[in-house]
């Protein structure tokens, strides 16, 4: 189980320091070809470098624990049977604990509706797990302030509801009309 | 010194020592998984810094708040709906470039628009989506996301 979900988390991607050194490159010719605009480089670089490494440790942390601790099953038996204002409540929650990227929740997604989910939780679900992800909204409040944290999180929250409505009105049938992939 | 940092490690670090009373194994996985997604974001992380560096030091403000800002209108927000459905990066580094756009002549509208598109709708997953839920499904559920986003970005302009 603990190997399965380290495993889960993908390696480094070695793409990813290519373009890091290609962009560092850029940069320094920019420098060199166009003087003047150090200060402003340096400084913008640093705010975010210095930023960033406060709440890392903290938000890495609440990743790891959460993947940890909440485990799939636990999700796919909790949010199976539930129904209503709770399931909406779960399926928002559940979403929202860090305990994966994206792919792992399509798949995931699936086996909660073939367990009893209704078409609109699924949505829920998936958006929750999307877009208002505990670590996530933790850095949207150190980078972006209280205010503007809050007010999308309300506002995320509200539309996630009615857009799980919407496609229960649309495909109330969903996964046995469409189940197979094209 | 930063409050919301101090506050947000102040919870994980409790969390760590709550797990480590309970349960030895899992808290030591749970750090191995810490390690591992720092490993994978890190050059993403550097890369970021690397690029706010640039934006700000060479790209003008009033591009950005032309391109971006109150004066783009609504070609602003669907410019910035556009770039978050396409753009593939973990909204952990997203923050920093939105809040560089912010201050650097960007309205509310669009970055909030930006950020919600970027989490809420995936081109790059999309087939996956469509694989595991079906067609009908991964379409609907993504184009009703891109109409929220830009009502979420819309609201925010005229709330905050």
């Amino acid at each position: 189980m603990k190997e399965k979900m380290v495993k889960q988390i993908q390696p480094t991607k070695s793409g990813d320091w290519l373009i890091l050194t290609g962009s560092l490159i850029t940069g320094g010719f920019l420098l060199l070809i166009f003087p003047g605009h150090e200060h402003k480089t340096l400084l913008a670089a640093k705010t975010i470098l210095v930023e960033l490494t406060w709440i890392l440790p903290g938000i890495l942390i609440f990743i790891g624990l959460f993947t940890v601790w909440v485990s799939k099953e636990l999700v796919v038996k909790n949010l199976g049977k539930t129904s209503g204002i709770k399931g909406i409540l779960m399926a928002l929650v559940f979403g929202a604990l860090p305990t994966g990227p994206l792919y792992v929740a399509f798949p995931l997604a699936a086996a909660l509706r073939k367990k009893g989910a209704s078409v609109s939780n699924v949505v829920i679900f998936l958006s929750a797990w999307a877009c208002i992800k505990i670590p996530q909204e933790m850095v949207e409040l150190q980078f972006m302030g209280l205010s503007f944290m809050t007010a999308r999180l309300v506002l995320t929250i509200l539309f996630i509801i009615i857009t799980g409505w919407m496609v229960e009105r649309v495909i109330p049938e969903f996964p046995n009309a469409i189940w197979k992939p094209l | 010194m930063n409050t919301t940092a101090i506050v947000i490690n102040l919870f994980a670090f409790t969390g760590l020592v709550i797990s480590l009373g309970k349960d030895r194994g899992k808290t030591v996985a749970a750090l191995k998984v810490a390690w591992q997604v720092f490993l994978r974001i890190l050059p993403l992380i550097l890369l970021i810094v690397v690029l706010i560096g640039i934006m700000m030091g060479f790209i003008p403000r009033k591009l950005i708040s032309q391109l971006l800002g109150e004066q783009s209108k609504f070609g602003g927000i669907m410019l910035a709906a556009l770039f978050g459905s396409v753009l593939h990066i973990p909204s952990l580094i997203a923050f920093p470039l939105a809040v560089s756009f912010l201050n650097n002549g960007a309205a509310i509208t669009a970055v909030a628009t930006f950020i919600t598109t970027l989490t809420m709708i995936g081109v790059v997953t999309f087939p996956l989506e469509m694989k595991e839920l079906g067609r009908d499904f991964a379409l609907l559920r993504n184009g009703l996301s891109f109409v929220v986003a830009v009502l979420i970005g819309l609201l925010m302009g005229l709330v905050l």
